[in-house]
C-alpha cells in the first residue's frame, strides 16, 4: 500500500505496433527507479502513461491514489502530484525562468504573484539557478534550461517526478550539472522515476532498475544487478556500453 | 461640363471613409468568427472539427461577389424587406474574412510544437489557461504578418460592396464618373487612395515578418 506507482499487466499498441506488452513494475515512496533498455523498447511510453498523456489498452496504473486507467480520470488533479520532465526541455520560450515556474502555482495553485515569486526563486536556487530568474530560456545554456524545468516542475510540489532521458541533449559537462540536481533530489527523498542512459549514475542513485526489452519489464532488481545481469539481453545491453 | 473638382475629391475622401469602416467591421466580426472557427478546427472533437473544415471549404471556395448576392437576397427572403447596405456587406465581409483568417490563424496554433501543449497540460493548466497563458502568446507572434497581409486582402474587396448598394470607394468613384465622365482622372484618384490605404499595411506586415525572422534566427 505504500507504492507511489503501481503498473500491472499495463498493454499499450499504437496501431498494430505493441509497444507495452503487459508491463508490471511498482515504486515505493522516496524509491527512485531507473528505466533502463534500448530505444525504442517502450520506455517513453511507459513514462507517458504513468502521466496519463498516452491512454492504455490494458492493464492498471496507480498512482498516487489515482486511478489512470480508469475513463474516469481527473487529468488535473493527477498533473498536480505528479511532475515530469523531458529530453528537450519544453520550457515556454516567451517566458523568463521565474515566469516559467510562477505560472502553475498561480494559475493552478492560485497563489499570489508574491509568494509565487518566493517560490520561483525558491526552487531555482535549489537547482542552482538563482542568479537567472529574469533570463529567457534563450539566454540560457542547454543545461541550465533543464535545470530550469525541473525546478518549474518541483515549484508544483509533486509527490512523483518522472525524467525522460533529461541529459541525453547534454553534452558531458552539462550533463554533469543536471544530474546533480536529481541526486540531491533523491536524496531529500523525492519519488522519482527516470529514464536514463547513464548507467553509472542509474547504479549509484537507483534503489530499482527496471531494464525493458520488446515492451516487456525483461529484468529488475537493485542496482547492482547491472554489474550481474541474468539474461543475456541486459549483459549485451550493459555489455555495449551505452 | 465641370471637371474634376474638390468636391469630388471630398465626396471620394466621405466614401473611404465607409471603406475603412467596413473594413474594421470585417476584420473585428471576421476575426471574432474566425478564431472561434480556428479553435474548432483543431478540435479534438471530430465532429466539430468536421464542421469547421466545412465551413472554411463554403466560405473559401464561394467567390465574395456571391457570397454578398446572397446575404443581400437571403435575408430578405427571411422577411426583412429593406436590407441596410451597411449590414449585408458588414456581414458578407465578416464571413469571407473569417474563413480565411480561421486558416491562417490554425496554423498558427498547429505551429506553437506539440510538446509546449504538453508541457502546459502536464503542469495541470486547464485547457483555457493552457490556451491563453502558453499557446496564445507564442501564436499570435507568428500570426501578426500573415494577419496584416490579410487585412490589404479584405480592404481591396470592400469594393465588391458596391453590387448591394453600399456606396463605398469603388462605388463613389463610379458615381462620379457618371456625372463627368472623366475615367481615368476619377479612377487614377481612386487607385491612389486605396493605395495610400494599403501600402502602409503591407509595409507593416512585411516589418513584422522581417522582426519574426530576426528573433527565429
Ligand atoms: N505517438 C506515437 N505514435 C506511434 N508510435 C509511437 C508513438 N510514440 C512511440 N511510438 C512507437 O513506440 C515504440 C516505443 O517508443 P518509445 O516508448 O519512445 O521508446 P523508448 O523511449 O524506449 O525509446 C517505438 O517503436 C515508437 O516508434
Ligand atoms: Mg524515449
Amino acid at each position: 500500500m505504500s507504492a507511489v506507482v503501481k503498473l500491472s499487466n499495463v498493454h499499450k499498441s499504437f496501431g498494430t505496433n505493441k509497444v507495452l506488452d503487459g508491463v508490471s513494475f511498482e515504486v515505493g515512496r522516496g524509491e527512485v527507479a531507473a528505466v533502463i533498455g534500448q530505444s525504442g523498447s517502450g520506455k517513453s511510453t511507459a513514462l507517458r502513461c504513468i502521466n496519463a498523456l498516452e491512454t492504455i489498452d490494458g492493464g492498471t496504473i496507480d498512482v498516487c491514489g489515482h486511478a489512470v486507467h480508469d475513463a474516469k480520470l481527473d487529468r488535473r488533479s493527477l498533473r498536480r502530484d505528479v511532475g515530469i520532465v523531458f529530453q528537450s526541455y519544453n520550457l515556454f520560450p516567451h517566458l523568463t525562468a521565474e515566469q516559467n515556474i510562477m505560472l502553475a502555482p498561480s494559475c493552478v495553485k492560485k497563489v499570489s504573484k508574491s509568494e509565487a515569486r518566493d517560490l520561483a526563486h525558491d526552487v531555482l536556487r535549489r537547482v542552482g539557478l538563482a542568479e537567472k530568474a529574469g533570463h529567457f530560456p534563450e539566454q540560457l545554456s542547454g543545461g541550465q534550461q533543464q535545470r530550469v524545468a525541473i525546478a518549474r516542475s518541483l515549484a508544483m510540489q509533486p509527490k512523483l517526478m518522472l525524467f525522460d532521458e533529461v541529459t541525453s541533449a547534454l553534452d558531458p559537462q552539462l550533463t554533469g550539472e543536471v544530474l546533480k540536481v536529481m541526486e540531491d533530489l533523491a536524496r531529500g527523498g523525492m519519488t522519482m522515476i527516470l529514464v536514463t542512459h547513464e548507467m553509472a549514475f542509474a547504479r549509484k542513485v537507483a534503489s530499482q532498475v527496471v531494464y525493458m526489452h520488446k515492451g516487456k519489464v525483461w529484468e529488475t532488481g537493485p542496482g547492482s544487478m547491472l554489474d550481474s545481469p541474468k539474461t543475456a539481453e541486459l549483459a549485451d545491453f550493459v555489455g555495449s556500453g551505452l | 461640363m465641370p471637371g474634376f473638382s474638390l468636391v469630388h475629391l471630398e465626396f471620394l475622401g466621405w466614401a473611404a471613409m465607409w471603406t475603412l469602416g467596413l473594413s474594421a467591421i470585417a476584420f473585428v466580426g471576421g476575426g471574432l468568427v474566425g478564431f472561434a472557427v480556428a479553435l474548432m478546427r483543431i478540435s479534438p472533437i471530430r465532429w466539430v472539427r468536421y464542421a469547421a473544415i466545412a465551413y472554411i471549404q463554403v466560405v473559401q471556395g464561394t467567390p465574395l461577389l456571391i457570397l454578398l448576392f446572397l446575404i443581400y437576397f437571403g435575408i430578405a427572403i427571411v422577411g426583412f424587406q429593406e436590407v441596410p447596405a451597411l449590414i449585408a456587406a458588414g456581414i458578407g465581409l465578416t464571413i469571407y474574412s473569417s474563413g480565411f483568417l480561421a486558416e491562417i490563424w490554425r496554423g498558427c496554433l498547429q505551429s506553437v510544437p506539440k510538446t509546449q501543449w504538453e508541457a502546459a497540460e502536464c503542469l495541470a493548466l486547464t485547457p483555457w489557461q493552457r490556451m491563453t497563458r502558453v499557446i496564445l502568446p507564442q501564436a499570435m507572434r507568428i500570426a501578426t504578418p500573415p494577419t496584416v497581409g490579410f487585412l490589404v486582402q479584405i480592404v481591396k474587396n470592400t469594393s465588391l460592396a458596391s453590387v448591394v448598394g453600399f456606396v463605398e470607394l469603388a462605388q463613389a468613384g463610379k458615381l462620379i464618373n457618371n456625372s463627368i465622365f472623366e475615367p481615368f482622372t476619377v479612377f487614377m484618384v481612386v487607385a491612389a487612395i486605396y493605395f495610400a490605404i494599403c501600402f502602409p499595411l503591407s509595409t507593416w506586415s512585411r516589418r513584422l515578418e522581417r522582426k519574426l525572422n530576426v528573433s527565429r534566427r
